[in-house]
């Protein structure tokens, strides 16, 4: 199996090539529209600003060959946003899979949200294993609001959708490869998919 | 619900844990990445790994460190200590690190923050902040709280939230080392001043201390050191004591 993390230059990518490393598997890191239309997995992640995450997406070309991919696709964290209709960080257009925005936290709250909330209403194989009102860990200012493709909801200032799914499309908000046991799960759910 | 965070602290010299009592006197606590392994798998919810040593070698050192902890540990991990450089924070992400502290390069330098907020995103750039209280006014200490300066504790919160901060890691150096609880009325005072979290640190002794910070300091999370490294508290008891004390946590 091969599995491709893109590496685009906006990613805490270390990370999760570790944790993939952790479940026995080697990652492949690129950003070549070729060899990542070849994987079987691929793993968008995204950390740092969207818009300027969003333009070194564009300047690999990668903005058009994501949304064509049809194998499993797991966006992560901003990798999840840009996936998006839109977000309103830096005003970006995002890849248009996800029929929802990204919109940021109120006042109300600590911005950004980092730390452990939990994950509910799980719909989605990639949950499989995964109990409701688990642990995930997020650090976001920024969230997805609910919609027809959520898979997953989460609380903080609102609800929101803290996982997506479309079709081969999926997209988290929390961070996986950061999420101890129950995260590790997910991660192994998604490449068995 | 978002919950209440528990950090051990893991003091790093030449690639191995050390504690110091208020800064001084350190003492070997073991190997850092068993530590954090141990951390990790008892529910610690996230680590802080702060590097004292002041070697010419200790940039690789660190590099090497925080590769080995992001291979082998699945929680979320900070790294500070000597971090002055755009270039140093990208190195230490590169390796794995999910957030990095500054201290006292922000001071001297408060434009760093807004640079590292723009480059990597606010939420991994934690500010440390090392205070003392001089005739009732909270001074910053640099330099491990060696070095007094005259900035003013709750004017520097401020700033370094408008410059982009994505935390705040506050050390009261009155506390730090005492056993005697958290400085919890600074505490409260900072997260009344700002909207970004507030990690305390400086103080622990006991759980009840854990609960008072929460509680009473309004803190996010929560940092100790020798209380974890000499398993004088267990994190599972400490998390199920403060559950059963009605404060959220990870279990």
């Amino acid at each position: 199996m091969k599995t491709i993390i893109i590496n685009y230059g906006a990613g805490n990518i270390q990370s999760i090539k570790f944790a993939l490393q952790r479940l026995g598997v080697k990652a492949i890191l690129s950003n070549d529209a070729q060899e990542i239309k070849t994987a079987d997995k691929v793993i968008f992640p995204g950390v740092g600003e969207a818009s300027s995450a969003m333009k070194k997406l564009k300047e690999s070309k990668l903005d058009k060959v994501i949304p064509t991919l049809t194998q499993p696709v797991l966006g992560i964290c901003l990798g999840m946003q840009l996936m998006c209709n839109n977000s309103e960080e830096g005003n970006t257009e995002g890849l248009e899979i996800f029929d929802t925005d990204v919109v940021r936290f109120s006042e109300r709250v600590e911005v950004p949200q980092i730390g452990w909330n939990t994950i509910r209403n799980l719909k989605s194989p990639l949950f499989e294993g995964v109990r409701e009102n688990e642990y995930m860990y997020l650090v976001h200012s920024y969230y997805a609001k609910k919609c027809d493709e959520m898979i997953a909801e989460s609380e903080y200032d609102i609800n929101y959708a803290s996982a997506l799914q479309k079709n081969n499309f999926y997209g988290v908000q929390f961070h996986p490869e950061k999420s101890s046991k129950a995260g590790s799960k997910i991660l192994e759910n998604f490449l068995k998919l | 619900m978002l919950t209440k965070r528990i950090i051990p602290c893991l003091d790093i010299k030449n690639g191995r844990t050390v504690k110091g009592v208020n800064f001084v006197n350190l003492r070997d606590a073991g190997d850092p990445v068993e530590l954090a392994k141990i951390y990790a798998e008892e529910g610690a919810d996230e680590l802080v790994f702060l590097d004292i040593s002041a070697t010419e070698e200790r940039r690789k050192t660190l590099q090497k460190l925080v590769l080995d902890v992001a291979a082998h540990v699945d929680i979320p991990f900070t790294v500070g200590g000597g971090i002055s450089s755009t270039e140093d924070v990208d190195r230490m992400l590169q390796a794995g690190a999910d957030k990095v502290s500054i201290n006292s390069a922000a001071v001297k330098r408060p434009e760093l923050i807004n640079e590292l907020a723009s480059k990597f995103g606010n939420q991994c750039i934690v500010v440390a902040i090392d205070a003392k209280q001089i005739e009732g006014k909270w001074n910053l200490h640099l330099v491990g709280g060696k070095v007094p300066t005259e900035i003013k504790l709750f004017d520097w919160a401020k700033e370094v939230e408008q410059r982009g901060a994505g935390e705040i890691l506050f050390t009261s150096m009155d506390n730090d080392g005492t056993k005697d609880g958290f400085a919890n009325e600074a505490l409260t005072k900072l997260s009344e001043i700002v909207n970004i979290p507030i990690i305390a640190s400086g103080g622990a002794g006991n759980m009840e201390h854990f609960k008072d910070t929460f509680i009473k300091g309004k803190a996010d999370a929560a940092l100790a050191a020798s209380v974890f490294h000499f398993k004088e508290i267990g994190i599972p008891e400490l998390k199920q004591n403060l559950k059963a004390n009605g404060i959220n946590v990870r279990l």
